[in-house]
């Protein structure tokens, strides 16, 4: 089988990171495809239940990324997200699912470069970290499996 | 608890409030909730170490607002779930007497809110003695183990909601596990759904939780549901140093914020 690929997710925010993507295209950097970008109006708006249904779905790792604090175009947006990713990390953390996994950033519409870094140290690091076996394990276990666990 | 009684008796006789909610003895010997609407009746109630419900919950319910003006039996945590619901505008502070009782179970003289919150910022506010222990020790394993332990302990969920229905703080008319378009939660109870049902629960009760641990006592199956709550407490003290249900006027942590909040994980 050939080398390992992890499926990456990426939630980015319409009016900083999704802009800087888009300028990481148009001035030819080139950088992993393995990331799958879902645009959102902004940071708060990202609801922990979207990053669960991604490991769910079978993401091996998730990049969550929007405005540099102060830069929001909602004014407030990234600060309540940033309020929320802490404690999202902290309860996971306690569960024991795996936090390496998702990255989190502040990528301007001027960082193109910088998006492209993101991109690949996570791609680099989740490929060594390798599929999220245990997630899956747990999302696939069928009812019989479930009974037998139990 | 003469104390207890009479003043109950005197505040529903003087026309002060026209329901009394409180512990009274049941059928089996445990202590169960009670709605006294007669003085006479006030007789029954008891306070003991038999009476754990937070009485809390009770004042959100649409059946209990229409009885009119409340006068509730409230310990610490209690008294921690109504002024939180008040900083939420969930309850209203003219329509609710506090019948407060120490630590030690003696009756409190609580004349208003701001009598109850000093009392409040007068009291220990960390998780409970009895929680500590449980909470060191999940946080000692590895990540792996904390993971097949959560596993094991959900996948006996059945997916009754008694800790969504037990919490005062769980007052939302529908629900998000209600909602299926999108479908946030399976209905069905597999240990997968299961784990973001209590994801979920712990992450709305962020800030809010008020450490009554009556999501754990609730399970009929046992799931420390209650350590996942209390764990993000203790971590919104590290992070924020606010603990919930203090002030009538604060709003919970994750719907406000500071410019110079710390983190160090975005990069």
């Amino acid at each position: 089988m050939s080398e390992f690929e992890p499926k990456v997710v990426a939630f980015v925010c319409n009016w900083c990171t999704y802009a800087g993507a888009d300028l990481t295209g148009t001035s030819r950097i080139k950088y992993a495809s393995n990331v799958k970008i879902i645009r959102f109006p902004c940071t708060g708006r990202i609801d922990f239940m979207l990053l669960l249904k991604a490991f769910a779905n079978g993401a091996d790792g998730i990049i969550v990324s929007g405005c540099h604090p102060n830069d929001c175009h909602y004014t407030s947006g990234n600060f309540h997200a940033k309020r929320r990713w802490i404690m999202f990390r902290e309860l996971m953390d306690f569960m024991g699912i795996d936090m390496a996994r998702v990255t989190f950033s502040w990528v301007s519409a001027a960082e193109g470069a910088k998006w492209a870094e993101v991109v690949n140290s996570a791609v680099t690091r989740l490929r060594e970290m390798g599929p999220y076996v245990s997630y899956r394990d747990m999302v696939n276990r069928t009812v019989e499996e479930e009974v037998k666990h139990d | 608890m003469t104390n207890l009684v009479s003043r109950a008796k005197e505040l529903l006789e003087n026309k002060t409030v026209d329901v009394v909610i409180g512990f009274e003895t049941g059928p089996t010997g445990l202590a169960r909730p009670a709605f006294i609407t007669d003085p006479v009746k006030t007789d029954k109630l008891v306070f003991d170490d038999r009476c754990s419900h937070n009485l809390a919950v009770y004042l959100t319910k649409h059946e209990v607002k229409q009885m009119g003006k409340t006068a509730i039996v409230a310990t610490l945590p209690i008294m921690r779930s109504i002024m939180m619901l008040i900083s939420e505008k969930q309850v209203d502070p003219e329509n609710i007497v506090v019948l407060g009782i120490s630590t030690d179970g003696k009756l409190l003289d609580i004349a208003d809110i701001s009598v109850m919150k000093g009392y409040i910022e007068k009291s220990d506010l960390k998780n409970p003695e009895k929680f500590k222990t449980p909470l060191d020790e999940l946080s000692k394993l590895s990540q792996k183990e904390r993971f097949s332990y959560w596993q094991e302990v959900l996948s006996k969920c059945i997916k009754c909601y008694a800790c969504r229905q037990a919490c005062p703080m769980c007052y939302c008319i529908r629900c998000t596990v209600e909602v299926n378009q999108p479908q946030w939660i399976p209905v069905q109870a597999n240990t997968h759904g299961n784990m973001e049902w209590h994801i979920l629960r712990a992450m709305h009760l962020a800030g809010r939780c008020i450490s009554c641990g009556e999501c754990g006592r609730a399970c009929p199956v046992g799931i420390p549901c209650h350590l996942l709550t209390m764990h993000l407490t203790d971590k919104v003290y590290d992070y924020f140093k606010v603990y919930a249900g203090t002030s009538e006027k604060m709003s919970s942590v994750l719907s406000t914020f500071e410019p110079d909040d710390k983190e160090s994980f975005i990069i």
